[in-house]
């Protein structure tokens, strides 16, 4: 029986080549795997553009137009940054827990409690209307991201605790955040019968490069604000927690094999509670500087999905607290100028595409793909 | 045995003839010349490292050579996957089971296949199996799902799946290296029932017993090449083979020097606790062990060795007794407080406990003091120690690996556990708990740990050394415990066999006394 099996495979029918598909036998450079996002990218590119190209469009304008859109000038590229923020804080927030094969999908509710958190010293108030801008911005900072963490305290508390799977409790508690929010705008807050806040007083505004125009004409009418080096901080910050630090080393292990992290003492559920609170709170931070920074009021529909978008961003970015930043500003153009384009049509399209690119693209980092002429075998 | 019918003339199988592979920084494959006759069983030795896994992953189509060739009864194959080495009739039966926990015997080996296409006919297909299980003497019930069995089990459906698939060359790496003494002897029956129907048989291990026990011919590599080529097993003695491994004689006997015994640091009472099942695993262990002694626990596997080892350093709950180090009350306390206090443990799984497979050997080696000076600054890991720091061990313990950022799931076995002995040792431990330490090691390495444990001995610490293997815990322990069932069945001080032997199968020492004396 087995003999006739060999003969059958000894006379199967050959290619001129072989493709070889081995298992990696070593680690892939350093190199190779942002390599595979870009591919991702110019791939879900491509894809764009032969769906334009069938719906009778022209990709290659399209394209440019998005380009001359998004980075043309000082103008449109301040625009592009301006929504590049939220994404950069909530794709860091979820960077943070994937690190820990976390799976934190709940940085859409996080963000919306902390433009809650951000409101509520405002609305409440908390702080007197005249109090100082600086004053404001902190306890802004500080309530937005204490409410953030709060919702990423619950999940993650409830995975310590009660071993509650985090990606149901999570997106739960998404829905939950956004009628909270509703009921504040509907109910507590609602101006006029409207389903929004008052616009905040000024001195509640995060400074925008434009506040400076008076004195330096170059940054007249540019809306980028503070949101930005809160982004650029925490990514330095993180990133620095997770390749330098202790707790960097802990979550690592955690995320490699929590059973050895065990033996080697780290508490796993201490850390699940950690890290749930400081995603929120990043994506918290998100929130409060969109509240604060362009949206100037609480009010419904603050978020297009940041949220979501954040896990893609993750993804892209391969966990790298600075490549989010970069992956951020490419996501902005692309909701910005993809706009001008097609309201959600396209955009859209090219997200999911680069998402299942990059999952596809995992094959690559785990097989060797080679190609030999058969002779030379 | 079946030696004598084996001539020179019998068929080949297999020949591998000028195969080389290299990895990033080894070669670990050197123009190596093998060959398999039919009903043979052919043992392949070396040092860890040496490429022996490599090689037969090349065989069984894991892995592509990067030159050589290979025939399989005359003609030239050069396999893509597994399954083409498969159906060519080649199955590896690897060291970690690749077996589906909430599926039955039945259903495992039938995965992957084409038929039954639509409809499972299970009944149907148990019949076969069982069959096919009878025949070779592969005790396991087909209708039993794989969580219920022992890894021994485990290992016979493993080698089902292979024969049910046609293999007439199956290659057992490390296969002994996981299972109970009595277990051992009724894979060996096996293997010799297989041999006599035709079969041929590839089998890797450190333990030369073994060798000499159930091979016919040796092959031998060191460092990727062959420095003996199928050697008549019948022509060698064991030092013969250690010395060929090793290049250099290998002394079995360990002179152990008298040691002062100090205070007592670790001290048991009562200890009870559960198994992942929830089931009583320990059930009122009492035990002591001094500075300065090595005491062994003998027992069958999975009498609670684990479990105890586990509880010891503060990875399972005690749910009753006593556990005093240096005197002080450590029940239920943190691993990180054990760590602290001295307590060092050498997990019995190196890759589901022991290490991070996808981290470096520097992060590997840190786990335990990479929140201690020098490591450990402030809230900062230094990463400049860190290196020195593993580079030392790399030096010291003689781990082969290309760099130490190399992801340890890279490692040979052998050089994975003494990524693990290099972390537990070098820490200076207090108290040493090693659960089979040598497991997977070669005959140098063996004599290198051996070494290392008594050194520790010698400078005051208290290991209590857990085994499966007597002649280790003979040669190294001051005194050995028996345990069964979770109880300590009771104590030998003079290394006498019998007694434990007894007591491993459930009889207490008390018991044995007063049939001595009666
Ligand atoms: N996938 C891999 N990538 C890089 N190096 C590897 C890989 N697999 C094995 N090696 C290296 O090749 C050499 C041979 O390894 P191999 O696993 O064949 O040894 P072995 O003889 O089976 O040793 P052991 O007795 O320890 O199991 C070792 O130096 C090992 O580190
Ligand atoms: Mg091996």
């Amino acid at each position: 029986m087995t003999d006739t099996d060999m003969k059958k495979s000894a006379s199967r029918f050959k290619l001129p080549f072989s493709v070889k598909i081995e298992p990696r036998v070593d680690d892939p450079p350093k190199w190779f795997s942002p390599m595979l996002s870009v591919i991702a990218v110019v791939f879900a590119l491509l894809i764009g553009a032969l769906v334009i190209w069938l719906g009778g469009g022209e990709p290659w304008k399209a394209y440019a137009h998005i380009a001359r859109y998004s980075f043309g000038s000082v103008g449109v590229l301040s625009d592009t940054m301006v929504k590049a923020i939220p994404l950069m804080l909530v794709g860091l927030a979820c960077s943070l827990a994937f690190r820990m094969k976390l799976w934190n999908i709940g940085a859409e509710g996080q963000f919306y409690l902390g433009a809650f958190g951000a409101s509520m010293i405002v609305l409440l108030p908390v702080l007197p209307e005249d109090a100082p801008k600086w004053l404001f911005i902190i306890t802004m900072i500080i309530s937005g991201m204490l409410f953030g963490a709060l919702w990423g305290f619950i999940p993650g508390f409830l995975k310590a605790k009660y071993n509650v799977n985090e990606i149901i409790s999570t997106l739960m508690m998404n829905y939950i955040a956004i009628e909270w929010n509703n009921y504040f705008i509907y109910a507590v807050w609602s101006e006029g019968g409207f389903q929004m806040s008052r616009m905040f007083q000024r001195n509640a505004w995060l400074p925008r490069f434009s506040d400076l125009g008076k004195t330096i004409p170059f940054f007249r009418g540019l809306t980028t604000h503070m949101g930005l080096l809160f982004a650029i901080i925490a990514a330095v910050i993180l990133w620095w927690i997770l390749a330098k630090s202790q707790w960097g080393y802990e979550i690592r292990l955690i995320g490699d094999n929590p059973r050895a992290a065990e033996y080697a003492g780290v508490s796993i559920k201490k850390n699940v509670v950690l890290v749930m609170m400081l995603s929120g709170a990043l994506a918290g931070l998100a929130g409060m500087s969109e509240i604060t920074g362009v949206v100037h009021r609480l009010q419904g529909a603050i978020s297009p999905g940041y949220g979501y978008t954040g896990i893609i961003i993750a993804w892209l970015a391969k966990l790298n607290p600075l490549a989010v930043i970069l992956v951020s500003i490419l996501f902005g153009a692309l909701i910005l100028a993809g706009r001008e384009v097609q309201p959600s049509g396209i955009p859209t399209l090219i997200q999911g595409v680069i998402i299942v690119a990059l999952i596809a693209s995992d094959y690559f980092l785990r097989n060797r793909v080679s190609i030999t002429r058969r002779m030379e075998e | 045995m079946n030696q004598e019918k084996l001539s020179t003339e019998t068929e080949i199988v297999v020949r591998m003839s000028g195969v080389s592979k290299r990895f990033p920084g080894v070669l670990a494959n050197d123009q190596v010349d093998f060959d398999l006759r039919k009903g043979e069983v052919h043992a392949l030795l070396g040092e860890n490292g040496a490429g022996k896994s490599t090689l037969m992953n090349v065989l069984a189509g894991m892995y592509r050579a990067d030159g050589g060739t290979i025939t399989v009864h005359d003609q030239l194959v050069d396999f893509g996957s597994p399954r083409e080495a498969i159906e060519a009739g080649i199955g590896m039966v690897h060291q970690h089971f690749m077996l589906v926990p909430s599926q039955s015997v039945t259903e495992n080996i039938l995965l992957g296949l084409d038929e039954p296409r639509f409809r499972m006919h299970l009944p149907q297909y148990n019949r076969k199996i069982e069959q096919m299980a009878e025949q070779y003497g592969l005790h396991v019930d087909p209708a039993a799902r794989i969580w219920q069995l022992t890894v021994g089990e485990q290992q016979r459906v493993e080698i089902l799946k292979m024969l049910y698939r046609g293999a007439d060359v199956l290659i057992m790496d490390e296969p002994t290296a996981v299972l109970a003494p009595s277990e051992i002897d009724e894979l060996f029956n096996t293997l010799r029932s297989m041999t006599a129907q035709g079969k041929s048989i590839v089998f890797i291990s450190h333990k030369l017993h073994e060798v000499m026990d159930i091979s016919d011919r040796v092959t031998v590599l060191q460092k990727g090449a062959v420095t003996s080529s199928g050697v008549p097993t019948a022509d060698v003695t064991r030092a013969d083979l250690a010395r060929m491994m090793v290049g250099r004689e290998v002394v079995f006997r360990i002179d152990k020097k008298d040691v002062e015994i100090g205070d007592v640091v670790l001290s048991v009472e009562g200890l009870k606790a559960d198994n992942e099942k929830g089931l009583p695993a320990l059930r009122g262990v009492d035990l002591n062990v001094h500075a300065g002694e090595i005491v062994g626990l003998a027992g069958v596997a999975g009498n609670g060795q684990s479990e105890l080892s586990e509880t010891l350093a503060g990875l399972r709950e005690a749910l009753d007794g006593k556990v005093m180090v240096h005197g002080e009350d450590v029940t239920n306390k943190s691993v990180k407080s054990g760590i602290r206090q001295g307590i060092s443990l050498v997990p019995a799984d190196r890759t589901l406990v022991g290490t991070a497979p996808n981290l470096s050997v520097t992060d590997n080696v840190i786990m335990k003091n990479y929140d201690q000076s020098p490591i450990g600054h402030g809230w900062m890991v230094n990463s400049t120690e860190a290196g020195n720091y593993a580079t030392e061990l790399k030096d010291d313990y003689d781990i082969m690996v290309p760099t130490i950022d190399t992801s340890v799931r890279l490692l040979s076995g052998g050089n994975l556990q003494k990524v693990i002995l290099a972390r537990e040792i070098s820490s200076d431990p207090k108290l040493m708990i090693a659960v089979q330490p040598t497991r997977g090691l070669d005959v140098g390495a063996i004599e290198g740990v051996q070494k290392l444990l008594l050194e520790q001995r010698e400078s005051g610490a208290a290991i209590l050394l857990i085994s499966e293997e007597l002649e280790e815990l003979l040669s190294l322990s001051d005194r050995i415990y028996v345990i069964y069932e979770g109880e300590i069945m009771g104590e030998v001080l003079d290394g006498d066999i019998d007694k434990i032997g007894q007591m491993m199968t459930g009889t207490r020492l008390e018991q044995i006394d007063t049939q001595g004396d009666a």
